[in-house]
């Protein structure tokens, strides 16, 4: 019997003589032809002769086959013996068979209805373990800035200016532009409603009140989550990546003076300050559109808006806007220290960041919103 | 082990020329690598080994000069050549340059998923057999690079490298960063693996011990060049300051006498 395998070139021959069948391969015992060479030697009798002399190259995928059904037919109670193997072959051979791996179990895996139970349990103590992380960390970050008010030396204020810059002034256009927009469309929103009932000129309370009291930090605060604390997240991650923070705390630098309070106290700094852009921006497109729209003065609009609208609207906006810098900042900072050595936990960490950095500034914000109505402002 | 073939090299370099902007790397270079051989690449820090390598390989494109492989210009290859090429030998880079997001065991498979009819068992199984073969246990498949340490990630970078059990390997600084034991052992493997399976290699190192353990023949970069290449013996008899600095200076001496009387440089 002879199976051929054209496309490799590889030949096996069964056949009976004398005591053992003899099973001859001739060809190129490769990678390339190991799937037909596999399926050939499927059959063969658990004790058998198996001739070498025709091969022309084997090479470890051909050695593993032959090693493989050594192991087979060993298990079986038989025994496998070789003809005309060259010298090569035979080394190889050896080196295969010392070397052939011994599959050892994985560990068990829940399944069914206990790994569901398991599963949940992991991912409740697991979102336990994440906030005591950040309260700890955010905890951390108040002791460094602790010390460096009572050692102002340690502090470096070159890095602090230069993430004010990173933070805060690149900022400047995006957040103006997305306050300005947010005036429009509120202006001409309220106009089509307002216009019902002859009542335009309220559409000044309703951009001033939303501006002021809610969209322009909140929407800020959005922005700023998605610009800085993927940044964040990015620098400190790829140092915590090369080690570089552990050769800091080596070198007698605390990554908490160094690292955390500037960037923090950077965003501490600056949130307050666009939001105010914010406001500001939001006022003016407002304004522009109510002129364009419901042929309201500038000066019309900024009577009302002095006569109307109390300044603790604007208190109670920007009031929360040191929160919003420190939850982005924490989050950041934090995701960036849970990066582990390879680069794709560093991406997974950067997006984590965005999204647990923009839903906490939300719901801060319903808290704020329950907090304020409680006190009656 | 195998001595050089007399016959043509599989690897010809001719007249290379490599620079960045104006830092000229190689000028002039001249390299043949035989087949069945364990060559040792050996230079300063800088002297543009790690930069050779690519080139030779492809990933680096030299200003001039031509490398040829297997009788294919390299430079001037199709890609259907680069692809056959690339069958033909593999690499293993100075720090492993594993796919991070995959395990040991995926990372050797990746050579092997170009084998069009290898089901995933046999490809499974060839893989744990490179794993083992490189010295690692068993438990190293499932593991990821990030969680070994450096030298086993060097042995998977190996792994990965001969997973098609190519005709040359480069290895770059395989044992920079191991432990003496794990060098030597590395060593060992490399003379194991070059006479089972006819490997060439191509070896970058530093390391003395390797040298005397392992290498049928030295090529020395200096002066942007190959300065000489030779046997080791022949390398004592080099009148040049800095191979005779790095082959009789007093660290050499000592890896001389550490030699094996079972190695190759018996002769010595
Ligand atoms: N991508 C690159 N860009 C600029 N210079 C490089 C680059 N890669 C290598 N070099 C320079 O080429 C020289 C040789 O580098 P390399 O081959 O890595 O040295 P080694 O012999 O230590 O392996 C060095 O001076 C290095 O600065
Ligand atoms: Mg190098």
């Amino acid at each position: 019997m002879t199976t051929s395998m054209p496309t490799s070139g590889l030949q096996i021959e069964h056949e009976e003589s004398g005591a053992a069948p003899v099973i001859s391969l001739s060809g190129a015992l490769t990678v390339h032809a190991l799937a037909s060479l596999q399926a050939g030697l499927k059959e063969v009798p658990q004790t058998s002769v198996i001739d070498l002399s025709k091969v022309t190259r084997i090479d470890t995928a051909g050695a593993w086959a032959l090693a493989d059904l050594e192991r087979r037919a060993a298990a079986s109670g038989g025994r496998l013996r070789y003809r005309g193997a060259s010298e090569a072959a035979e080394l190889l051979l050896d080196t295969v068979r010392r070397a052939m791996p011994v599959a050892e179990p994985a560990p068990g895996t829940a399944t069914g209805l206990r790994a569901l139970f398991e599963a949940t349990g992991k991912r409740v103590v697991g979102g336990y373990d994440f906030l005591r992380g950040l309260v700890a960390f955010l905890g951390m970050f108040l002791a460094g800035l602790f010390r460096v008010v009572i050692h102002p030396r340690e502090f470096r204020f070159t890095s602090l200016v230069a993430h004010c810059d990173d933070v805060g002034l690149r900022a400047v256009p995006i957040v103006s532009l997305m306050a300005f927009l947010i005036g429009v469309v509120l202006a001409f929103q309220g106009a089509t409603q307002l216009r019902q009932f002859g009542a335009e000129v309220f559409v000044v309370d309703l951009i001033a009140i939303s501006v002021l009291r809610e969209l322009g930090i909140l929407l800020t605060a959005i922005i700023v989550a998605g610009r800085t604390a993927s940044a964040f997240c990015a620098a400190i991650g790829s140092m915590k990546m090369r080690q570089e923070i552990d050769a800091m705390r080596t070198l007698g630098l605390d990554p908490v003076t160094v690292l955390f309070v500037p960037r923090i106290l950077a965003l501490l700094l600056m949130l307050p300050i666009l939001g105010l852009i914010a406001d500001i921006m939001g006022l003016f497109g407002g304004a522009l559109m109510s002129w364009i729209e419901l042929g309201i003065s500038p000066s019309m609009f900024r009577t009302r808006l002095v006569a109307d609208i109390d300044i603790s609207n604007v208190i109670v906006g920007l009031v929360k806007a040191p929160v919003f810098a420190v939850i982005i900042g924490v989050v950041g900072c934090h995701a960036g220290m849970q990066v582990k050595g390879d680069a794709e936990s560093l991406g997974r960490m950067t997006s984590s960041a965005v999204v647990t950095a923009i839903f906490a500034v939300i719901v801060a914000d319903a808290l704020f919103s329950i907090f304020f109505a409680e006190v009656g402002m | 082990m195998t001595q050089p073939d007399d016959s043509a090299p599989i690897i010809r370099v001719r007249g290379l020329r490599t620079q960045f902007g104006s830092h000229v790397v190689h000028d002039g270079l001249d390299l043949d690598v035989y087949r069945g051989e364990i060559l040792g690449v050996v230079g300063g820090s800088g002297t543009g080994k790690s930069v050779l390598l690519r080139a030779i390989t492809g990933l680096e494109r030299p200003a001039a000069g031509r490398i040829e492989a297997f009788g294919t210009e390299v430079l001037t290859a199709s890609p259907d050549d680069r692809d056959r090429l690339d069958d033909r030998w593999g690499v293993m880079f100075q720090d492993g340059a594993l796919f991070s997001s995959l395990t040991v065991r995926e990372n050797v498979e990746v050579p092997l998923r170009r084998i069009p009819d290898l089901t995933p068992e046999l490809r499974r199984a060839l893989a744990d057999l490179k794993i083992s073969l490189v010295g690692l246990p068993y438990r190293a498949g499932d593991a990821y690079p990030s969680e070994l340490s450096g030298g086993m990630r060097k042995r998977a970078g190996l792994a990965r490298a001969l997973a098609l059990d190519p005709e040359v390997v480069f290895l770059d600084e395989p044992t920079a960063g191991l432990d003496p034991i794990g060098a030597s052992a590395f060593d060992q493997l490399i003379n194991t693996l070059s006479e089972a399976l006819g490997l060439t290699v191509f070896l970058v190192t530093h390391d003395l011990d390797t040298l005397y353990a392992t290498c049928d023949r030295i090529a020395v970069l200096a002066e942007k060049r190959v300065l000489v290449t030779g046997t080791l013996p022949e390398m004592l008899e080099v009148d040049h300051p800095w191979v005779q600095e790095y082959f009789t200076g007093p660290r050499a001496r000592l890896a001389r006498d550490a030699v094996r009387p079972d190695t190759k440089t018996e002769a010595d």
